[in-house]
């Protein structure tokens, strides 16, 4: 049975196959290997982008004061006497977010369930290009190394926030971290956009090509639409970013004069003239707009299959959902210039913005009331994954509202570049694609290494974690709205002149800075159910969730093209969650109608 | 070492103790042969009793967050546009506000709600066309009127200056702020910044004798050309590599730079030196007056910073290369907010709102708002300084730099009569922070 399936894939092994150790493990071109090294890398680059938030938390809300902790992972160069060095706390601050955005949400979130699932869903033996896949793997294992080890250099990480706007990011003079940290951001970035891209098309030619008999495009999980619009997305706008790390290189190494115009740094007179700093903004951010529904949509996707297997009903209007889909990824390229309302463009470019940027609210509305009404009349089963997507459902209301605030260009003007915006893309874009990972991992856990994660261990993390995340950025929003600025280093200058503002802030500070150790504490039972489980867990069952998707078809050890045999048929939509008329309360993919039986 | 060690070690157990723990309890569930994938209904009621709970102390979290920090928790605004803004933020905040209870409520009360409860099952609703029309005609409405609200201000807020605006530069640079008036003639006068000159040009204002000065300099000045160019060919003096490399790149630049210096002074119009002559500098402090209409045009020195008015609810980057506008009227004094705020020492503050380098949070000027009558004696102290007997202007590049105290001090005034002049000084004192005083 087997060599039936190999034979179909090209191979003339049985069984097992003959893979020594480092074709399976390490230059694997298996879609679920590829998935796993995707995640393990992901969670790796997570806990060190949230250690190094704790770091720049502990001097935010108590400013000056002399750490151990701080001492200990800063030594004496970033950390003279145990205080956080201002350099230093912008560079915490700017790798923070890379790696955070990139890393774990735009190469972790895609990388682990696009590779996952596209195959196992549509019902392919594997991606369209294995080598290809594996090309994407380790070019974003050789990002994420660089970008790691720029942490470590003398002279610093990059410095200039995760935007790395120029001229700051241009000139070595202006910042410590523009030497040679930023040359290695701009490196490793460069290679993570060549593994994003790699990997994109990938999807996208699996996604259209590779779709078994009776996959109608109308029949996709709604995962599989969100993996694929985010390729798409990502194809479309990573060039662009590509083309502003390449234009910025240029400006550094080769003299090039594309952002920099009449500076003055340091006492020296630059040449260079009749660039503009705000075209690299405009470069930047057109990747940077559609980048956040990057990340966003797939954890949506993700959340859209949990929430439906778990409350045991078809997720309310699948078209809309996937108009929705659509929408947001077609509105996502012509709102990017929200991000640079204060930056001196014509108001009348300002006002366009404005408009497209709140038509996207309406799609957004949408999936949550369908989220919603997929909840109503429910038969909830409260499983890990299930409540991190009630989870995201919360956050990206909790989040998204604010975004109305925030996209009203008059009230930009005040609230631009405060923690208002900090907390708002925090709980919209943060927590909601961490809480649609984490619902994916506990989901597809047992998939992936056919063991079954404790949940009892998952209940405690998904409680601490939610109470965390909203105590640590829901104060937030009052801190913005007192004033502050972001990315300063030290509130205290701010007592100075205004002592009311500065006393809601500082009390504000202390209290998100408790809940983020708090909530970074509650990721060590994660790491800890998560790599216990690996090794130890308990056996899985074929089919844990009851669920209705092809990748619940599989056997549980993971085998070479997916599936024994014939690949299956489908026959019906996935969603057929206690239908009138079955005995069960989920009909699979691939049982095709009764007689008389209408689809949906 | 030894705590290092001994914080290893504690670690290490805790993962051991916690893996037997979890043997533990695998080795009782399979006693009670349930597995990680059956919920319980156990699981399932504790787990929807959780939602509702944290549902309510969301809710009460924010409401308390709001009652101690007074609604959107930002103070009074202190502009005529702030006040307009605020009203749109009510506005909108209301709005907000409403969805996210509402939403929310419905979240976590379905979730409480529709738990599985053995023998009932799930109601098979895939779609309803009506429903789904009804929340998305209603979001578009109330965009809509978002939109217009939001459109209407954001016009006002950016349309031109009045015409009896004063017209004041922000002149930024790491890590601080220079504030120039347009002085007399209400114009700027022109700037370009190959004419930098540290201690006496900074803002580096263009007028012939600018121009000459920085030829000069350039050519024969401290690290002029013609300094350059006799380090590098002079065998006798010993340099690095690096030093030579660097020296010959400054060279490099230098020529460059004179050519396009002397270009400038070939298209120079001396007419317009006027415009830059009349135009005071002050740093430190930035006095407004209350009710008088501001355009402010921003300029960077270096990097990208942002001029952030968070009281006056104003705020423009500030582009090397590029100058940028933004206006508004104070229309309280800081003696007014001081009294509003109750607050003795309370001063508003221009913050740097864009990452410009280390010491960016230290970036701020301070703002004094004063009545006309105060401001008006402190302008013309201010023009009247700078002016000769004769009515002429001072036209020497280095009175550029004046700071208020440094012109206060001096007192070369003539036309003002001394004691009217003290007594301005007092009145100003009073309005300027402890530690700014002379």
């Amino acid at each position: 049975m087997a060599a039936v399936a190999h034979d179909a894939h090209g191979h003339d092994d049985h069984g097992h196959h003959e893979e020594s150790f480092v074709s399976k493990y390490i230059f694997s071109q298996d879609h679920k290997m590829i998935s796993k090294q995707f995640l393990m890398t992901a969670v790796f680059m997570g806990v060190v982008a949230m250690l190094l938030s704790i770091l720049f938390r502990i001097q935010l809300a108590w400013p000056g004061e002399s750490s151990d902790f701080l001492s200990f992972f800063l030594g004496d160069q970033w950390a003279p006497g145990g205080v956080l060095s201002e350099d230093m706390y912008l560079g915490l601050v700017t790798i923070h977010g890379t790696i955070m955005v990139f890393f774990l949400l735009t190469g972790g979130l895609s990388g682990t369930f696009s590779n996952l699932l596209i195959p196992y869903q549509i019902g392919a033996r594997d991606m369209a290009s294995g080598f290809l896949n594996m090309l994407s793997y380790w070019f974003f294992f050789i990002s994420s190394g660089l970008m790691f080890v720029s942490l470590f250099i003398e002279t610093g990480p990059a410095m200039a926030g995760w935007t790395i706007y120029p001229p700051l990011s241009a000139l070595p003079q202006a910042i410590s971290g523009s030497g040679l940290g930023m040359t290695l951001w701009l490196a490793s970035m460069t290679i993570f956009i060549a593994s994003s891209l790699i990997g994109s098309l990938n999807y996208i030619v699996t996604v259209l090509n590779l779709r078994t008999k009776g996959m109608h495009m109308t029949r996709l999980p709604l995962t599989i639409w969100t993996f694929f619009v985010t390729a798409i997305l990502g194809v479309l706008s990573f060039p662009v970013l590509l083309s502003a790390a390449l234009l910025l290189m240029m400006d550094r190494l080769a003299g090039t004069s594309f952002f920099l115009s009449d500076i003055i740094v340091q006492g020296e007179m630059l040449t260079n003239h009749g660039g503009s700093p705000i075209l690299y903004q405009h470069l930047f951010w057109f990747l940077g707009h559609p980048e956040v529904y990057i990340v966003l949509l797939p954890a949506l996707g993700l959340s859209s299959e949990v929430i439906s297997t778990n409350s045991r009903k078809p997720i309310f209007g699948y078209r809309a959902m996937i108009g929705s889909i659509l929408a947001i990824g077609f509105l996502s390229f012509i709102v990017w210039a929200h991000h640079m309302f204060v930056t001196g463009m014509n108001p009348f470019l300002g006002s366009v913005f404005v408009f497209t940027t709140l038509l996207i609210a309406i799609p957004s509305a949408v999936k949550v009331f369908n989220y919603i009404t997929t909840l109503w009349k429910g038969s909830i089963i409260f499983t890990p994954a299930m409540l991190f997507a009630i989870g995201l459902v919360s956050t990206f209301i909790t989040g998204g509202v604010t975004g109305i605030i925030l996209a009203d260009a008059a009230l930009d003007i005040t609230t631009h570049d405060t923690y208002f915006v900090v907390a708002h893309f925090h709980v919209v874009m943060g927590l909601s694609a961490v809480f649609g990972m984490f619902a994916g991992v506990y989901h597809w856990f047992p998939k992936m290494y056919g063991k079954m994660m404790n949940k009892k261990l998952g209940y405690i993390h998904f409680w601490i974690t939610i109470v965390g995340a909203y105590g640590v950025f829901f104060p937030m929003h009052f801190v913005g709205l007192a004033g502050a600025p972001r990315r300063y280093y030290d509130y205290t200058v701010l007592g100075e002149n205004d002592i009311d503002s500065f006393n809601q802030i500082m009390d504000l500070n202390v209290i998100i800075t408790v809940f983020a150790i708090m909530a970074a504490l509650g990721q060590l039972i994660f790491l800890f159910n998560f790599f216990y489980s690996i090794f130890r867990g308990p056996k899985t069952v074929q089919n844990p969730w009851k669920s209705t998707t092809l990748e619940w078809t599989t056997p549980i050890e993971h085998i070479h093209g997916n599936w024994p045999g014939e690949l299956p048929t489908v026959h019906r939509w996935p969603y057929d969650y206690s239908k009138p008329g079955s005995d069960v309360d989920f009909i699979p993919q691939t049982v095709p109608l009764a007689p008389g039986e209408e689809e949906h | 070492m030894v705590t290092k060690l001994i914080i290893l070690l504690v670690i290490v157990l805790g993962i051991i103790a916690a893996a037997q723990l979890m043997r533990l309890y695998e080795l009782s569930s399979k006693m009670r042969k349930t597995g990680e994938h059956d919920i319980t209904n156990r699981d399932n009621r504790l787990n929807a009793g959780l939602m509702l709970t944290f549902m309510i102390a969301l809710f009460l979290g924010f409401i308390w967050l709001m009652l101690k920090y007074g609604w959107t928790g930002r103070g009074e605004a202190a502009s005529v546009h702030g006040h307009e803004l605020d009203w749109l933020l009510n506005v909108n905040y209301v709005i907000v506000l409403a969805v996210f209870f509402l939403t929310n409520f419905l979240l976590f009360w379905f979730a409480f709600k529709y738990v599985k409860k053995p023998g009932v099952p799930a109601f098979y609703f895939p779609h309803d066309n009506k429903l789904e029309m009804v929340w998305t005609v209603i979001p578009a409405i109330v965009l809509a009127v978002i939109i217009i609200f939001g459109l209407r201000s954001w016009n006002n807020v950016t349309a031109a200056a009045a015409d009896d605006a004063i017209i004041v530069e922000l002149f930024s640079k790491q890590f601080d702020w220079t504030a120039r008036y347009s002085g007399e003639d209400n114009k700027l006068g022109k700037f370009d910044y190959k004419l930098t000159e540290d201690a006496k040009n900074e803002l580096a204002l263009m007028t012939t004798e600018s121009i000459q000065m920085a030829i000069d300099s350039m050519e024969s000045g401290v690290k002029g050309i013609s300094k350059l160019e006799l380090q590098l060919n002079d065998r006798t003096i010993m340099l690095t590599p690096e030093d030579r490399a660097a020296k010959t790149k400054d060279l490099g630049n230098k020529e460059k730079l004179i050519r396009l210096l002397y270009q400038m002074k070939m298209k120079h119009n001396s007419s317009l030196d006027a415009q830059a002559w009349d135009d005071f500098i002050v740093r430190d402090t930035l006095y407004l007056c209350k009710d008088q209409p501001y355009e402010f045009n921003f300029r960077s020195k270096d990097v990208l910073h942002s001029a952030f008015f968070p009281h006056f609810r104003a705020q423009m980057n500030t582009v090397p290369g590029t100058t940028t506008r933004f206006k508004f009227t104070p229309d309280l004094t800081t003696a007014d907010m001081r009294i509003s705020r109750g607050v003795e020492d309370f001063d508003y503050v221009l913050y740097c709102n864009k990452i410009c380098g280390g010491s960016h949070y230290k970036m701020k000027m301070i703002i004094v708002v004063l009545e006309k009558e105060a401001y008006d004696k402190w302008a013309a102290l201010k023009m009247n300084g700078r002016k000769a007997a004769d009515g002429s202007w001072d036209a020497e590049p280095a009175t550029f730099g004046h700071t208020f105290h440094k012109v206060a001090e001096e007192a070369p005034v003539e036309d003002t009569p001394e004691d009217e002049q003290e007594s301005t000084s007092e009145e100003l004192d009073a309005l300027v922070p402890e530690g700014d005083k002379v």
